[in-house]
């Protein structure tokens, strides 16, 4: 997926690194800092003297909005700014050694679904910042259609995501705008209510927001709200996604950044992550998300167009409940690279037998391949067969083959053969076959 | 454009990509087009000039060039670009090419260009009306004219799909796999495609679903038309706009794959990059749905695809498409070591460059030596006042008496009792940067002071800088006042005969500064030779990059070696005739200083 989320802290950070290019006029103090658990507060304050000085503000920084409404912003001990820094680095301790809820949506304060529960492992502190309502202001960049959009508010905070229709300006570009153009539309487009003193001031700041947006390959980005009181601005909450295919481009300008997985989704298994880290590695395409693993139904398809092809026949004819895994092995992988990635899923399916004590089933799927060897990638599959061999017996497992392409008859008659010669069960089919029909059949048995 | 590809259409491959330029030629070979469909081919970092590809059961050499530039300069009916350049450069091959110009279409391979250079370089290709394929794709296909690279894989799967003669079906899909399995699909349950493309997966890419269908409606030989979406994105509502607007009147056969996100939430992908619905309207069920609402066939599920396509396809009750004949591409074929492009011996009569060696050996055929060297050397007929320059070059330099080392060597070995040829190669060994190398010399760097605009100062400043004596400059004993009558020969036939002497001319200015400060610096005739060849082949109308590489490859060294080798002959035919016993020379004429060596 190209489109990524990042930290608001690490989102800070990139644009304090650039502050002087975007925002020469501006000044932004970049007092914030991350941290795991309050020690580390309580360390990091040796070097930032302002962690001593002020009082601070805490909250967690793990990809999840409405912090405030969860109670997980922390700005008062007795009263609002009165945060001090043992406050902040005993409340961190709290927050981060239980199991937190956390709601996503509210219907005005009171939560509404189902909460995720997690482990807060991330959070981000930063000084607290006095300021009036009305120096409180909304800015968000992101790509609608073929155009980048800017929206722009007087208001920030919950004002704005509640009256979104009244309260919010935008402005559309194409991808072909020039700066000037830029600049010009978003000057005669500052919201009518922002004053007057400070409607210049608010375009020059959106116009580098937006230059920033542009030239840093951010997907999204979001301040809300920012304060400007004259020249000094406060970022006090951010929300962005990087678009990850530039990051080739980007090494020096983002810096050491870390796209993590969301507060409440379930972390990365350490085999979803070995493919990962295999599909970095190499021109092919390896791919795994593991959806069910105790269920019943596993499948290893070629291709991003055929796996989805298989996962929706799966999830029409079997339901979802009996779908293990979804994945794409594609672009022509090497024999060791498909090995890899059969050994992953071998593994995977045969830890423990199915719960209503049917068999198991493996679906080798792939339409028929431009340019992929398919005795090559056979052979990578065979190997793993030979050091799952009885694994796979023991849950019963049968396997259901049916490819076309480069070398696809002796691919198919390799598999066979090694099928056979292992004692496994397998059926094999080439491209007179319909694609998914081994779906049909392999839930007919 | 109502046909993205024609049986002429030629492409430059960006990439040396062999295995896919392979099974395009394949394809050329098996649906009998007249010419390979990849014209030439972009490696930057490769030093050969061709790479050979096989064509049908021969061989055929495919021109390599550095840059795109060179390539559609050399190749300006090549109007389809493949760029197979990773993720890292193929923006940057796409937008050159693109400000190049001249390209109807352009397909782009790589997965992963970032979004915005992607964005940027659709937009700017859609404004100079150039069609994108891609990125992220496998290509595209017009059957029986012109496929892109790996698009159909094999050829036994591509006649197995009808993939070589067109049928009727317009094809749009996203993913390249399934291109494939629906082409399979089409061939099995109707008559096989007309013309087909794979969009890519990516979520920005150049032509979208509507382009190709609208261009699809336009082209005559598609009488129906399928689209294979996926889950993400809106372009499917576009073509919606179309058929209720009346843009498309052809029957459309569509389904969207990925009716399982809506099982999970937004955090699995499924599929390619493109394929993540951000609202209802972006789900397969959603499309698929609305697809059906606006009239087009739509079937139940991804599996009852081929009966809806034999269903509509029957309907249409189209008459039979008569099978082409084919050629066959042989199953073994070997790669030849050798290539020869100057002659022939496996006709009646063995040839030069394409003439009878009977057409032009004869007095009364008119063709002398320098006609032959023309023929072998260039493989072009020059005209008679360069033919005879040569044959006045080669007699020049024939002998120049038994001192020059070359010479001395020859009579040496033929005095050790050596044969001819042993004797000759002696002599030829030494030639040389030192040794007749002057006319290699001159040529190379008076062409580069004149090419570089280097007034006489300023190159007599650069080659002291390079510390060089200039080559072709000075003589023994001759002088302005003396001069010598070789070159006054060469010199003299010039001006009559050659339609300008550029080079020549400022060599005399150059000649001007080095006389005034030394009699003897004159232009010799090694100088002379060098840079009348150049100007000969600047009259013949050879580019300045060809030239380079004549100099470069030694071709004017060879005129002096074919020259010189009459005069060694000569001297060494002289020693046998005289019987001279074996040379042993003289110690008073050998200063010995040899001390005792030391221990180290």
């Amino acid at each position: 997926m190209a489109q990524k989320a990042i930290r608001e802290f690490d989102a800070k950070s990139i644009l304090a690194k650039h502050w002087n290019k975007y925002f020469p006029d501006f000044t932004y103090a970049y007092e914030t800092v991350m941290v795991q658990n309050g020690s580390e507060l309580t360390k990091a304050a040796k070097t930032k003297a302002w962690l001593n000085e002020k009082t601070l503000v805490a909250k967690p920084d793990m990809l999840f909005g409405k912090r405030g409404k969860n109670g997980l912003v922390l700005f008062k001990d007795a009263k609002p700014g009165d945060v001090s820094l043992a406050k902040a680095a005993s409340w961190i301790n709290e927050k981060s050694t239980a199991e937190q809820k956390v709601y996503f949506s509210f219907d005005g304060d009171h939560a509404t679904g189902e909460p995720s529960v997690d482990m807060l492992t991330h959070f981000v502190v930063e000084p607290f910042t006095p300021h009036e309502q009305s120096e409180e202001y909304y800015v968000s960049a992101t790509c609608v259609g073929d155009n980048d959009v800017i929206y722009m508010s007087a208001e920030g905070g919950m004002e704005v995501e509640e009256g979104w229709e009244e309260k919010v300006t935008e402005v559309a570009f194409p991808i072909t705008s020039t700066e000037e153009e830029i600049a010009t539309q978003i000057r005669a487009n500052v919201p009518a209510d922002i004053a007057e003193k400070d409607k210049a001031k608010f375009a020059e700041f959106c116009i580098g927001f937006f230059k920033a947006y542009r030239e840093l390959n951010f997907a999204y980005l979001e301040i809300n709200p920012f304060v400007m009181q004259g020249n000094k601005i406060e970022l006090l909450d951010m929300v962005a996604k990087l678009d990850d295919t530039a990051g080739f481009m980007m090494v020096d300008e983002w810096g050491d950044v870390e796209y993590p997985t969301a507060f409440g989704m379930e972390a990365k298994s350490p085999e979803v992550e070995a493919i990962e880290e295999a599909d970095a590695k190499t021109g092919a395409s390896l791919k795994l998300t593991l959806l069910k693993p105790e269920a019943r139904i596993w499948t290893m398809v070629a291709g991003g167009g055929a796996s989805v092809v298989y996962a929706d026949t799966i999830a029409d004819m079997a339901g979802i409940d009996d779908l293990a895994n979804y994945g794409e092995y594609s672009g022509g992988p090497t024999t060791g690279e498909t090995k890899f990635y059969a050994e992953t899923l071998l593994d995977l399916m045969t830890r423990e037998k199915d719960a209503q004590g049917r068999g198991k089933v493996m679906i080798i799927g792939g339409a028929i391949a431009n340019f992929t060897d398919v005795a090559k990638t056979f052979t990578g599959i065979i190997q793993a067969f030979e050091v799952y061999a009885d694994k796979m017996k023991e849950v019963d497992l049968k396997i259901y083959v049916r490819r076309g392409g480069p070398n696809y008859e002796k691919g198919l008659k390799d598999i066979k053969e090694a099928a056979d010669r292992l004692g496994l069960y397998i059926e094999v089919y080439g491209p007179e076959t319909h694609v998914t029909d081994i779906v049909r059949m392999a839930l007919e048995k | 454009m109502e046909q993205l590809y024609t049986k002429d259409t030629q492409a430059i491959f960006w990439n040396n990509n062999k295995t896919a330029i392979q099974r395009m030629l394949d394809y050329d070979y098996t649906i009998q087009r007249k010419t390979p469909s990849v014209a030439a081919i972009v490696a930057p970092t490769s030093g050969n000039k061709f790479e050979k590809f096989f064509f049908g059961p021969d061989e055929v050499m495919i021109p390599l060039f550095k840059t795109t530039a060179d390539a559609k300069a050399a190749q300006p009916q090549a109007d389809v670009l493949l760029n197979f350049a990773s993720f890292r450069t193929a923006y940057d091959v796409t937008m050159e090419a693109l400000s190049i110009g001249g390209f109807s279409s352009m397909m782009i391979t790589a997965e992963g260009i970032p979004e915005r250079l992607a964005r940027g370089m659709n937009q700017t290709a859609r404004e100079k009306g150039v069609t994108i394929i891609g990125p992220a794709t496998v290509g595209a296909i017009t059957p029986g004219a012109f496929k892109v690279a790996n698009i159909g894989g094999t050829i036994t799967n591509i006649v197995n799909s009808k993939l070589h003669r067109a049928g009727s079906c317009g094809l749009v899909t996203r993913s390249g796999g399934l291109f494939n399995e629906l082409s399979n699909i089409i061939s099995i349950n109707a008559d096989g495609i007309a013309e087909g493309v794979a969009i890519g997966g990516d979520r920005f890419v150049g032509s979208v679903f509507i382009d190709n269908l609208l261009r699809m409606e336009k082209n005559p030989a598609v009488k129906y038309m399928i689209l294979l979406g996926e889950v993400g994105g809106t372009e499917e509502y576009k073509v919606i706009e179309a058929i209720k607007s009346g843009a498309i009147t052809k029957p459309v056969i569509a389904w969207c794959i990925g009716t399982i996100a809506k099982y999970y939430d937004s955090g699995v992908q499924f599929g390619h990059a493109g394929a993540s619905a951000n609202a209802d309207s972006e789900t397969a069920e959603f499309k698929n749905k609305a697809m059906a609402d606006a009239g087009i066939h739509v079937p139940a599920s991804f599996n009852e695809l081929p009966a809806m396509i034999n269903k509509v396809f029957t309907d249409l009750n189209l008459a039979d498409i008569p099978e082409p004949s084919m050629s066959v591409c042989p199953t073994v074929r070997r790669s030849k070591e050798f290539i020869c492009t100057i002659s022939d011996d496996r006709g009646d009569e063995a040839t030069y460059a394409g003439f009878p060696i009977s057409s032009v050996a004869t007095p009364d055929t008119g063709k002398g030596i320098g006609d032959v060297v023309s023929l072998l050397w260039f493989k072009k007929q020059y005209p008679k006042w360069a033919t005879d320059f040569i044959e006045t070059v080669m007699k020049t330099v024939a002998d120049h008496g038994p001192a020059v080392s070359g010479a001395h060597n020859a009579k040496v070995t033929a005095r050790a009792g050596k044969s001819v040829v042993e004797s000759l190669v002696t002599g030829l060994l030494t030639i040389g940067p030192r040794f007749g190398g002057a006319i290699d010399g001159a040529a190379e760097h008076f062409k580069y002071a004149d090419d570089n605009g280097l007034n006489p100062k300023e190159f007599l400043n650069h080659m002291k800088k390079e510390g060089i004596p200039i080559p072709g400059i000075g003589h023994r004993i001759k002088s302005l006042k003396n001069p010598d009558l070789r070159v006054t020969g060469l010199m003299n036939y010039a001006a009559e005969h050659f339609p300008s002497t550029p080079l020549l001319d400022y060599a005399r200015t150059v000649e001007a500064l080095t006389t005034s400060k030394k009699e003897n610096l004159i232009l010799n005739v090694d100088g002379t030779i060098g840079i009348l060849m150049v100007d000969m082949w600047r009259a013949l109308g050879y580019t300045e990059d060809e030239i380079n590489e004549f100099i470069a490859s030694g071709t004017l060294n060879a005129f002096f070696i074919v020259g010189r080798s009459i005069g060694f002959i000569g001297h060494i035919l002289d020693e046998k005739r005289l019987a001279m016993p074996m040379y042993r020379h003289p110690m008073d004429d050998i200063l010995y200083d040899v001390p005792m060596a030391e221990e180290i």
